[in-house]
């Protein structure tokens, strides 16, 4: 059966790859910087499990130093130049594209096909095994028709990665800082000093708490789960849903979807606004934050008026 | 109380524009410190962690796959389509898009697009064509903003739409924390109520989308 392990295998050989090619990058003056922290992670994804807490944990202080200190760079040059790619999209047209939707459609059908016939891989990882799979696919037939450079699929995505540099794990970590603050129960805390806040005896202020909560505390968090339990012992639970009589079904959907427009508007969920900036070469890193902020206020305020009309 | 110190220091460091990898790392430190950790403890806890949320980082695999296409002209490609299209504007484009993005998370297809996946090989370089087509001389500004918004939409399509999926993280989430309170409560429940909040984002992103096309052939006109 195939399980996440094959996966994290398969992308541990990736970042390996891309730590030796960037090894040899000569125009790269951090060529050694890069090289050691893509194979730090390649080794986490290979042998993470081996490691045991503390190794992974001191890998984890490795890679800050590195990327910390700033020994991790660039290479110049290394794309393709616009007239070459304009020329070869002429020729090869609808071919790239239909390259381009293997993955998402392997993707798609994996998931599928992996819950329908059991035993073939795990059904709970399904979409991220196909996705895996769609990309060796979508690789064998393009490499098969475009016949380039064997090395060049991995010269480019290198550069790319290279683009991205340690933002690549900004997520990783920020969801595990997650894990250390609620050890240290700085929920229980923030939801404390929300909960002291609400004036008494006002439903709409009550209201206006919880979704105002949820939204500020996934902005510091990052993530919606974590604010979710929190925001629901300290507001949610004894106020909305003890002492108001709301529906709890609506109090809980759409108190996470005012956490879901917090998302929206922070750095720390770097996987959502910090990594796509990085990824489309904007000059700011705050730049796909800015254009949500508009959305996501507009969005806060109907999904607070929506849990004072339809949970009472 | 003193636990919170890990927060004023992501949010000091954030706007002190220290790299956030240090900032990260320094804030788990102070928490653990100020929960009556010792290091050693709080290392353990963040490896253990790191290691455990390997999947969010799975996701650069794509990359060798994009950088060929890419090098083959994709980009160019997706660009030349938009321009063949005579009724696709940018805002009815990224308005397609987000709904979309919101019907297919709607039925648990989360990973089958996102920002490595689709937004930087197709749905950016689209929008800028469909910008172009109506201004030619896209400041730099305009073209940065155009490609945010691209990743904005694929964002906002993505989170207003999974809620209406049963089995997804947050919906089992709910359960549960409802469960131990003792409510028992159908996840169908939470799905049907994330439903106002997807039309009403809709709703408030497409009128911005409507607005950004406005915009982008304004400044077009009075330059």
């Amino acid at each position: 059966m195939i399980t996440l392990d094959f996966v994290y295998i398969f992308a541990g050989i990736v970042f390996a790859l891309f730590a030796l090619l960037g090894l040899y990058d000569r125009r790269n003056p951090r060529r050694f910087g890069n090289a050691a922290f893509w194979g730090l992670l390649a080794t986490s994804m290979i042998l993470g499990d081996y490691l045991g807490d503390f190794g992974n944990g001191l890998l984890v202080l490795a890679l800050v130093a590195i990327a910390g200190t700033g020994q991790i760079g660039r290479g110049r040059g290394g794309d393709v130049p616009a007239e070459v790619q304009a020329a070869r999209a002429l020729r090869y047209g609808n071919f790239l594209l239909l390259v381009a939707l293997i993955i998402p459609v392997v993707a798609l059908a994996g998931t599928f096909l992996f819950k329908w016939i059991p035993g073939l891989a795990d059904p709970k990882q399904a979409t991220l095994i196909s996705l895996a799979i769609g990309v060796l696919i979508a690789l064998a037939v393009g490499m098969a028709r475009l016949k380039p450079p064997a090395l060049l699929p991995l010269q480019q995505g290198r550069r790319l990665l290279d683009a991205v540099g340690w933002a690549a794990i900004l997520p990783q970590m920020l969801a595990s800082l997650g894990a250390v603050f609620a050890l240290a129960g700085v929920g229980e805390v923030v939801g404390g000093l929300i909960g002291a806040a609400i004036p008494e005896g006002s439903l709409f202020g009550a209201v206006l708490a919880f979704g105002l909560g949820m939204a500020l505390f996934t902005m510091v968090m990052g993530n919606a789960f974590a604010a979710f339990p929190v925001m629901m012992a300290a507001v949610g639970l004894p106020l909305l849903i003890k002492h108001y009589d709301g529906d709890p079904a609506v109090v809980a959907a759409i108190g996470m979807l005012a956490g879901f427009c917090g998302t929206l508007m922070t750095p720390m969920a770097a996987n959502f606004n910090l990594v796509p900036a990085a990824l489309l070469e904007l000059k700011s890193p705050y730049g796909v934050i800015r254009a949500q902020v508009g959305t996501a206020l507009p969005l806060l305020a109907v999904n607070i008026l929506f849990i004072y009309i339809f949970a009472f | 109380m003193l636990v919170l110190i890990g927060i004023a220091i992501i949010i000091a460091g954030f706007l002190l524009r220290f790299n956030p990898l240090l900032v990260i790392m320094a804030s788990a430190l102070a928490t653990g410190l100020a929960a009556g950790l010792d290091i050693a403890a709080i290392v353990a806890a963040f490896g253990k962690a790191f290691n455990d949320t390997r999947y969010v980082s799975i996701i650069w695999i794509v990359l060798p796959v994009i950088g060929l296409l890419e090098a083959y002209g994709l980009q160019q490609h997706a660009r030349s389509l938009i321009d063949r299209m005579k009724g696709a504007t940018l805002g009815r484009l990224l308005t397609g898009y987000l709904l979309l993005r919101q019907a297919m998370a709607a039925v648990g297809l989360t990973s089958v697009a996102g920002h490595a996946q689709t937004v930087r090989p197709l749905v950016a370089p689209m929008a800028e064509a469909a910008a172009e087509a109506k201004n030619d001389a896209l400041t730099g500004d305009q073209r940065e903003e155009v490609k945010a918004f691209a990743a904005a939409t694929d964002n906002v399509g993505l989170f207003f739409g999974e809620d209406i999926f049963l089995a997804i993280g947050s919906i089992l989430l709910m359960k549960g924390v409802l469960e131990g309170y003792g409510y028992q409560i159908e996840p169908l429940h939470f799905s049907l109520w994330a439903i106002p909040t997807a039309i009403a984002a809709f709703l408030i992103h497409g009128f911005r989308l409507r607005r950004l096309e406005k915009r982008m052939q304004k400044t077009a006109a009075g330059a």
